[in-house]
């Protein structure tokens, strides 16, 4: 089981709720992925008391947990800002924090990401920082009160899959006992497989599932895609060789070719 | 037989047509002081079953397919048939691939081909998908002709009306007040659509134009003179509220994206509607009693309307009299959901 902030969670998957073709298809995702944490975005502009209602009903009647986001925000107040809303709209102290340092490229504004978390943890919030795969920001975020860590694996909606191996491999290194999300890039199964062979707690996305030609599917898909890769990891995989290995020894054995 | 209908949006006049050219007697009440009055008015007037086939159910292809032909016979000359042209920024031009992979009914072309079809985007996008058989109208004058053309065949509106309009006498109502349902009916909810009206003398375009973006695609419409429409968001909210200035921007955008004279354009007008949806996007009616509930067009009013009111048309007269109609057309009755009692269908509609 994966213990995020005191909670014990099953699935490693967890689904973004964003741009579905509807309502009952993102429900229908939800359920054939199996994932018991949702996130949600909170547009400030939709945190009225009369906006938003009916969408935010039908994601509490998913039976799920509800990890709201701050996506969109660009400084550390609006941020700080929109996550206080998220928790009166939720009712939960769950956050995943984004401060986006870039319109366009939506990378994440490290510095104001750092700052951020210590005002969030400071004001009793469980924080997930969407951060980038920098082992300083990592240590920056876990001094600030971080306890989940969730790093890209390429930019969001790029659909790349992991373009740093490497740097994923050395996070993991760096912090055996932090659960690690990896978070935005992911465009397939095998991308999520790859990542959790790694060793990486969980796999967060979106994009993948909702724009799929058919989410369901899709999301059944990746749901079976992180559980193999869980089980690889537990079970310990080979490492590749330059040559090849008979599986059967020679020696010892007559020879008859 | 005298029908009540209440809302005079576009499912309520579709309807009041559909019946009304079968003999039946029908008044309209509209709360507003005019037809249109609610998110009809800010609709792009694209009727475009192939391109939302990208996101919607295959239902509203089938169902919308034979909106094109029951327009032109409603108000013959206001449905334009110049087809919809897809395009996709250079650096975004996998959506183009991901989008023809979801659809039918296009044909890829090059930047010549491009050009022969809007000589203003000429060198502006080296591929595009075009889709030959989609068409428009101006959805403000399709409502307020559909409105003149039902007064002068005889059928009555009480504009202003107040929302329990006194029903005494009427053999049906049928409630088509759209977004004004929300709260009512169940699992109904809003999704919240900003646009905008450009002009400039500097851009012609001759059909709808769709700008693809991973996060905000968006479509011109050319309305005439120099007007283009250009929409719209989506987002979850039954706030009709005035255009967030977010939006605006991503909407301005998009425009200038296309074209980098929109830049020059006037903004001569916002809006901001509430489209009435089920949780699977698509509609339905429902039948209580003598009320008949029509309701959940979301993004396809213009485009489904039609084909569901030809269907409650056909429950209230009976299919014995509706089979002898020549404008029955080509529609598919909403057959799996006809007289549904139970809730929208969750999922599985893919």
């Amino acid at each position: 089981m994966l213990e995020l902030y005191g909670t014990s969670v099953a699935s490693r998957l967890l689904l973004g709720t964003a741009r579905y073709p509807s309502p009952a298809i993102l429900a229908d995702a939800v359920r054939a992925s199996k994932t018991e944490i949702v996130t949600v975005s909170l547009r400030r502009e939709t945190a009225g008391s009369r906006t938003g209602g009916a969408f935010f009903e039908l994601i509490r009647t998913l039976g799920v947990r509800v990890l709201p986001n701050t996506a969109g925000c660009h400084t550390v107040s609006e941020a700080v800002l929109t996550a206080k809303m998220a928790r009166d709209v939720f009712a939960t102290d769950w956050i995943k924090l984004e401060v986006i340092g870039n319109h366009d490229t939506l990378q994440p504004d490290v510095f104001g990401l750092v700052e951020a978390a210590r005002i969030l943890s400071n004001e009793g919030f469980k924080v997930f920082p969407y951060t980038t795969d920098d082992l300083v920001v990592a240590e920056r975020l876990l001094e600030a009160g971080c306890e989940v860590l969730m790093p890209w694996c390429a930019p969001i909606g790029s659909a790349m899959g992991p373009v740093n191996l490497p740097a994923l491999r050395s996070m993991r290194a760096n912090f055996p006992d932090v659960p690690l999300i990896v978070d935005a890039g992911i465009g397939r199964p095998s991308h999520a497989a790859i990542v959790v062979e790694l060793g990486f707690d969980a796999v967060l996305l979106n994009t993948a599932v909702a724009g799929a030609a058919d989410p369901v599917l899709m999301a059944a898909a990746f749901s079976g895609a992180i559980d193999a890769g869980r089980t690889a990891f537990l079970a310990g995989m080979l490492e590749p060789r330059d040559m090849a290995v008979p599986s059967t020894p020679v020696i010892g054995k007559a020879v008859f070719s | 037989m005298r029908v009540l209908i209440r809302g005079a949006g576009v499912a309520g006049l579709t309807l009041a047509h559909e019946l009304a050219t079968k003999g039946v007697a029908v008044e309209v009440a509209e709360t507003a002081p005019r037809a249109g009055g609610g998110a009809s008015w800010f609709a792009g007037g694209m009727l475009a079953p192939w391109c939302e086939r990208e996101s919607a159910p295959e239902t509203v292809l089938t169902l919308g397919r034979g909106a094109a032909d029951w327009w032109d016979a409603a108000l013959p000359g206001d449905v334009v048939r110049k087809g919809t042209l897809v395009v996709a920024p250079p650096r975004d031009t996998a959506e183009l691939t991901r989008f023809a992979s979801r659809t039918s009914g296009f044909d890829w072309l090059d930047a010549d081909e491009i050009e022969a079809l809007e000589p203003d985007l000429a060198g502006r996008f080296r591929k595009a998908l075009f889709f030959r058989d989609e068409v428009h109208l101006d959805p403000r004058r399709a409502i307020t002709a559909l409105h003149e053309k039902l007064a002068a065949m005889g059928v009555r509106f009480h504009f202003g009306a107040a929302t329990d309009f006194p029903d005494a006498g009427f053999d049906r109502v049928v409630d088509c007040t759209g977004a004004g349902a929300i709260g009512r009916a169940a699992n109904l909810r809003g999704v919240r659509g900003e646009m905008l009206m450009l002009e400039t003398s500097e851009v012609t375009l001759s059909r709808p134009v769709r700008l693809l973006h991973p996060r905000i695609p968006l479509y011109i419409v050319p309305r005439g003179d120099g007007c283009f429409m250009v929409g719209a968001t989506m987002i979850e909210s039954n706030d009709d509220g005035p255009v967030s200035a977010r939006s605006l921007m991503e909407l301005l955008n998009a425009a200038y994206a296309l074209h980098p004279a929109f830049g020059e354009a006037r903004v001569i007008e916002t809006g901001a509607g509430v489209r009435p949806a089920y949780p699977d996007n698509l509609p339905r009616f429902d039948v209580d009693g003598r009320t008949i509930r029509v309701n959940g067009f979301y993004r396809h009013g213009f485009l489904l309307a039609p084909s569901v009111a030809w269907d409650v048309a056909a429950h209230i007269i009976g299919p014995s009299k509706t089979k002898h109609v020549p404008s029955a057309g080509p529609f598919k009755p909403l057959s799996d959901q006809r007289g549904a009692a139970n809730p929208p269908q969750i999922g599985a509609s893919r």
